[in-house]
């Protein structure tokens, strides 16, 4: 029954990886990418991590230490892209349903 | 249905679905307008082949690969990281750089010149 539900963690974190890929692919603007580039991933990674502790119960603490790293290192590198992104001048997204901001 | 086999179609699936979020970002990596677009299609392709390889260890059983997943981890942060502090940086450089052409740089102004060269 474990066995299941470690499998079941790997397809939906493979399929947190394929929506990341798609939003980079479809969203209309740098900034919207950078949201689907990264929150996505350590969503997906992380589910693939717990799937994998499921099945290799002697793997934990690397894949511990996997988890550890991506979820550092993600948030800290899409505020280091977005930060860059503004202060360059990255043009923002000006379609419809676009909230009122201060650019 | 077993749950080895099913396993085992979880793993196959997975590799799909990784392969072609791979591919959508070699997409956005290609064709990105900005610079911005780029960095972040290189970030996500890290994370997604730290999956991969994850999955690969799983699949043919060697613990090795999950080392590799975590140094490939590590490096495709600090390779963001710098990549961004790159972009800044190269603003700067050229805002400090551009000046009109009879004016002179804040910093270097012209020094005073001394009163013993100016009698002889």
């Amino acid at each position: 029954m474990t066995e299941l539900a470690g499998s079941l963690f790997i397809l939906l974190g493979s399929v947190f990886l394929f929506s990341a890929g798609l939003g980079l692919l479809r969203m209309p603007d740098a900034f919207t990418r950078i949201q689907a580039g990264t929150k996505a991933t350590t969503l997906g990674a992380t589910l693939i991590m717990v799937g994998l502790a499921i099945h290799h119960p002697g793997w934990t603490f690397k894949l511990l230490l996997i988890v550890y790293f991506v979820f550092v290192g993600n948030p800290v590198s899409s505020h280091a892209l977005a930060r860059s992104g503004h202060k360059t001048g990255t043009p923002m997204w000006r379609g419809r349903g676009r909230p009122e901001t201060r650019d | 249905m077993t749950p080895d086999s099913f396993l085992s179609m979880c793993l196959t699936a997975g590799f799909a679905l990784i392969m072609l979020s791979l591919i959508l970002a070699f997409v956005r990596l290609a064709k990105g307008p900005s610079f911005s677009d780029r960095v972040v299609a290189l970030d996500m392709m890290s994370v997604s082949i730290v999956a991969f390889c994850a999955l690969y260890a799983v699949k043919t059983g060697v613990g090795s690969f999950l080392d590799i997943a975590s140094v490939v981890a590590l490096i495709g942060f600090l390779a963001t990281v710098a990549l961004a502090r790159f972009a800044e940086r190269g603003l700067h450089r050229d805002r400090t750089i551009t000046y009109d052409k009879g004016t002179q740089p804040p910093g270097s102004r012209a020094a005073p010149a001394p009163e013993g060269e100016a009698k002889t």
